[in-house]
């Protein structure tokens, strides 16, 4: 299937910015629906902020897919710490003035595919993708 | 591309015999089972034939995806297609090609013998099979689009959001609720309040028969998302046995819920800070009414 | 350093938020909102996100940190103009903004800050009628 693919790094705030406006552009691409772009971005914005702030810094490689489907997948990958217990931090909700809880089960509901790896000492790998219905 | 021996015949079958063909074709064909008039059978007839013919004689007799049969899809599709969308049944629209078959023999056996003959009846009867079933399939596919529409249309006509005052609109659900539903109806509502500007939605589940676990969710993240943009919601016109559900679950439906509509505006009402009182003087069209004793 | 206006309007603050906030402005934001509800005495402070396309944990955050600030100096905060895709966003994250108030609008959120409450001016409205 051809595809697209844009590799922005994320080391600053500013990064995490160019790299909402940059999945906003593939989503509106391949025309998804307003609720569907809005939830694909947001999660996006949550995993960059996530490699930059846990991750001490990555890349994100985000393409457009093209064929019988079409989509846009984001991949998120960094060298940090990893993450030791996967499935707590799938379960960690946004607790009040708690700034721990990577939000990992929440950005999950925003995708239609939602893959992590993630390796203590080597770092972690986040790939999501969503789907024009 | 070379056309074999057994293709010639069939060449020049259509060639030679197009005119006659076509005359007992139309002629023999049951037009009260096909439910077409003399003229749509000579024209679509003649439509059909012609472009066989010229398929045949390119040297392709019976691949119908082959390029030489586009014009031949394309009548048979338009006729099959208008068949589809005026509700014809799919018999009456393959019997008109599959009656081409009897005109096709009988203009074969007047100009080939023997094992030639059986051999030119073979070929006829590969493409016409082919051609009918291909009017059905097309048939088929418009009317899944067909359905398609209409169930997209029901959707959109079943998921109202009515002002019923200023500040206050409501979202009468009928039918089950099912995941792609549910979000259309809740950017609908989502959308209504914003334009509406309406401080609480009334959200009435009277004419939803089921709610299971994930109708239940989807209410109550509807419900979350009003309230996160502004505004209330009151649910009206959960049955007993929904409550009873509801409550199984374990689902927290944290919201006012009243038992109907009515009940629901009226708190919605008071909520906004409105009362309706009774007139103290009659209206001058209002009806005589006897002297009224003192009324509270 | 660019920084978000404050407005002041009656007893409340105005903030209206239309750019991508990053970290620097958010910090700014708040510094500058603290110094002003004092400054003025505020009771309420109004943030307008009518402009934001997206809102994620991190502008969640800012807001919720907006809010107990504001609570602790005797002032509300009201959040106004949430897009409903923002709103659906919100709840499947799961991200609930705990101590924020929320309106429609500038002018209803004006009437939720403490003071005349909005059922009481729409009653005083109604025997006007």
């Amino acid at each position: 299937m051809p595809t697209t693919t844009d590799t922005l790094p994320i080391t600053s705030g500013d990064d995490v910015v160019r790299v909402r406006q940059k999945v906003r552009v593939r989503a509106t691409e391949i025309g998804l629906s307003l609720v569907d772009q809005t939830k694909l971005i947001t999660a996006a914005s949550e995993l960059a902020r996530n490699t930059l702030d846990y991750g001490k810094g990555g890349h994100a490689d985000i393409e457009t897919i093209l064929g019988d489907r079409r989509g846009v997948r984001v991949i998120f990958r960094d060298r940090g710490p990893g993450i030791p217990d996967i499935q707590q931090a799938l379960t960690d909700g946004f607790t009040s003035g708690n700034g721990l809880g990577h939000g990992l089960g929440g950005a999950r509901r925003l995708v239609d595919d939602f893959d992590i790896q993630s390796t203590v000492g080597a770092g972690t790998t986040v790939t999501i993708a969503r789907w024009k219905r | 591309m070379a056309v074999s021996s057994h293709d010639q015949a069939l060449v020049r079958l259509f060639a030679e015999g197009e005119a006659e063909i076509l005359a007992d074709w139309v002629s023999t064909l049951n037009l009260r089972e096909t439910r077409m008039t003399p003229q749509e059978a000579e024209s679509q007839g003649r439509a059909v034939l012609h472009a066989l013919g010229k398929a045949v004689a390119q040297g392709n007799a019976n691949d119908l995806r082959g390029a030489e049969y586009l014009e031949v899809r394309e009548v048979l599709q338009g006729f099959s297609r208008s068949r589809a969308l005026q509700g014809f049944s799919p018999t009456e629209t393959a019997t008109f090609v599959f009656s081409l078959k009897r005109s096709l023999f009988a203009q074969a056996r007047k100009t080939a013998k023997g094992d030639e003959a059986f051999q030119l009846l073979w070929r006829v009867t590969e493409l016409i099979d082919q051609l009918g079933l291909f009017t059905v399939e097309t048939y088929q596919k418009t009317r899944e689009e067909l359905i398609a529409r209409q169930g997209k249309e029901i959707e959109e006509l079943s998921t109202p959001v009515v002002k019923l005052w200023d500040g206050i609109v409501a979202l009468p659900l009928i039918g089950t609720l099912d995941s792609g539903r549910t979000q259309v109806v809740m950017q609908n509502l989502l959308e209504t309040i914003v334009q509406t500007e309406a401080e609480i939605a009334i959200i009435d589940i009277t004419g939803v028969p089921m709610v299971d676990t994930l109708t239940a969710q989807h209410l109550l993240k509807t419900v979350s998302a009003a309230r996160l943009m502004g505004a209330d919601c009151i649910i009206s016109g959960i049955r007993p046995q929904i409550a009873q559900t509801i409550v199984q679950l374990g689902v927290d439906l944290n919201v006012v819920s009243k038992a109907t509509l009515a009940d629901a505006l009226a708190l919605a009402l008071r909520r906004t800070g409105r009362v309706v009182s009774k007139l103290k003087v009659p209206s001058p069209s209002a009806p005589q009414e006897p002297p009224a004793e003192a009324r509270g | 350093m660019d920084s978000i206006p404050i407005l002041k309007i009656g007893s409340a603050l105005l903030v209206t938020i239309q750019v991508d906030m990053h970290d620097q402005l958010a910090t700014r934001l708040q510094d500058d909102l603290t110094e002003k509800i004092v400054q003025h005495r505020a009771r309420g402070v109004l943030i307008d996100i009518s402009a934001l396309e997206i809102v994620d944990s991190f502008i969640g955050r800012m807001l919720a940190n907006i809010a107990n600030v504001s609570r602790l100096l005797d002032a509300d905060t009201v959040v106004v103009g949430m897009r409903p895709e923002v709103a659906i966003t919100l709840v499947e994250l799961g991200l609930g903004l705990p101590g924020v108030k929320t309106a429609l609008n500038a002018e209803r959120g004006l009437a939720l800050i403490g003071g005349v409450s909005a059922a009481g001016q729409a009653a005083d409205d109604a025997d006007d009628d």
